[in-house]
């Protein structure tokens, strides 16, 4: 606890406030310039996108570590605590995982069924 | 007991404080996780509709074309610049959540004055990024001047379309499949008509007109990227707009030295976990609304 050191702290934010905002800048100028980086690279579009999407979601984590660690204080509360509040956080990995998968496979059902839907109406039509 | 975070006088006398945080503190950290566990759901619902309409063959909203509005430079100079404005947001919020955290680091070295001053800052902040939102909301409901189409009086007669009178003239919205290709027509009132070449015929003579979006229709993508959108941008909004009211209630209360005379500012971080928590959830809002 930082009571009688406050410029240690003060200095802890500043570092923090750095960081997020310069994590912040960098991803708002990738946004920018992603659409040109397949011309300057000569990577299909296709890998780009993935790099990209993979660049946002790790500084995304990133971040939000900087906040709760820092800013929340939970670096500086006991590992137990720490661990209580984080690890829960598992099931939410899971969640992401099975109703990413479950979306795309049901979109693809449907569209399948409205093929079919379209097939067969035209058949009892003829 | 160097590390320990909590103020003894926070406690009850006597008492062993689990995790060495006190009651108020730790219930506040629980209350946090449920909460993030909301927001998690809502996000992964947009992940989950937005994989689910791509598969199904329809473009998703591209949010460089639909957030393009910056005070001044759209309103005054008519110049459309893509995210400039939802990062201002956030750079708003991030500093909002410094000078939070400075309250919080005044707090333990219990100077009323700093305190107060961080705290009016942080307020200034939350209604700022409120006022952000506002305009933002706006210009997403009004849309663009030609983003739908209005079809001439009667061009739906005898396609028997629910809710269109005979010789009515309608606004559609146009529904995009992954080659850019309109597919799909959609009434204001969310009414589909989903056959591509029927749809192609009909806005091909048809003139363009203004846009936007509601519940049911929007001109940016399907219509679960707009419910989205109001969904969980407002219920961040409401967040943010609850914590303004706590800051507000903790400036009068530091104000009127409550904190003095309890003898600690565990106040402070109590509302400042709640507000450093609203920050991050923006931060994943802003990077699988805005970035990707």
């Amino acid at each position: 606890m930082a009571t009688n050191d406050g410029a240690e702290a003060r200095k802890e934010i500043f570092r923090t406030t750095g960081i997020l905002a310069g994590l912040t800048a960098f991803e708002f100028l990738l946004a920018g310039i992603k659409g040109s980086i397949p011309g300057w690279t000569g990577l299909s579009e296709e890998t780009v996108r993935l790099l990209v999407l993979v660049t946002f979601v790790v500084l995304t984590i990133f971040k939000a570590f900087y906040i709760v660690a820092y800013f929340m204080h939970l670096k500086h509360e006991v590992r137990r605590l720490a661990f209580t509040i984080v690890l829960p956080f598992l099931f939410i990995i899971w969640l992401i995982i099975g109703l990413l998968s479950e979306g795309g496979y049901y979109g693809k059902s449907t569209k399948q069924m409205s093929v079919r839907s379209v097939n067969h109406v035209e058949s009892s039509i003829a | 007991m160097s590390d320990v975070s909590v103020d003894p006088k926070a406690l009850v006398e006597g008492e062993r404080p689990a995790f060495n945080a006190s009651y108020g503190k730790l219930m506040m950290w629980f209350f946090l996780v449920s909460d993030a566990f909301t927001f998690s759901a809502l996000l992964i619902t947009y992940g989950s509709l937005r994989v689910r309409t791509v598969a199904e063959g329809f473009s998703w909203a591209n949010p460089e074309k639909v957030f393009t509005h910056t005070p001044i430079l759209y309103d005054v100079f008519h110049i459309e610049a893509p995210l400039v404005f939802v990062g201002l947001m956030t750079f708003i919020l991030i500093l909002s959540s410094v000078t939070m955290v400075l309250a919080v680091e005044a707090g333990h070295r219990k100077s009323q004055r700093e305190v107060s001053k961080w705290v009016a800052y942080t307020i200034v902040g939350g209604i700022a990024f409120l006022s952000c939102q506002a305009y933002e909301w706006y210009h997403f409901i009004e849309g663009s001047h030609h983003g739908a189409y209005m079809l001439e009086a009667g061009a739906l007669d005898g396609m028997n379309v629910p809710g269109v009178k005979q010789g009515a003239a309608v606004k559609v919205f146009p529904v995009k499949d992954a080659a850019g290709e309109v597919v799909e027509l959609r009434l204001t009132s969310g009414v589909p008509i989903q056959n591509k070449a029927v749809a192609q015929k009909l806005i091909a003579n048809a003139e363009h007109t203004e846009g936007g979006a509601n519940l049911r229709a929007n001109e940016y993508g399907p219509p679960a990227f707009a419910d989205l959108f109001f969904f969980v941008t407002g219920f961040h909004g409401t967040h943010v707009a609850s914590g303004v009211l706590l800051l507000i209630i903790l400036q009068v209360n530091v104000n009127k030295g409550t904190y003095e005379r309890r003898g600690h500012y565990e106040m402070t971080e109590k509302i400042g976990l709640y507000w450093h928590f609203v920050d991050l959830v923006w931060v994943f809002v802003f990077t699988f609304f805005y970035l990707v």
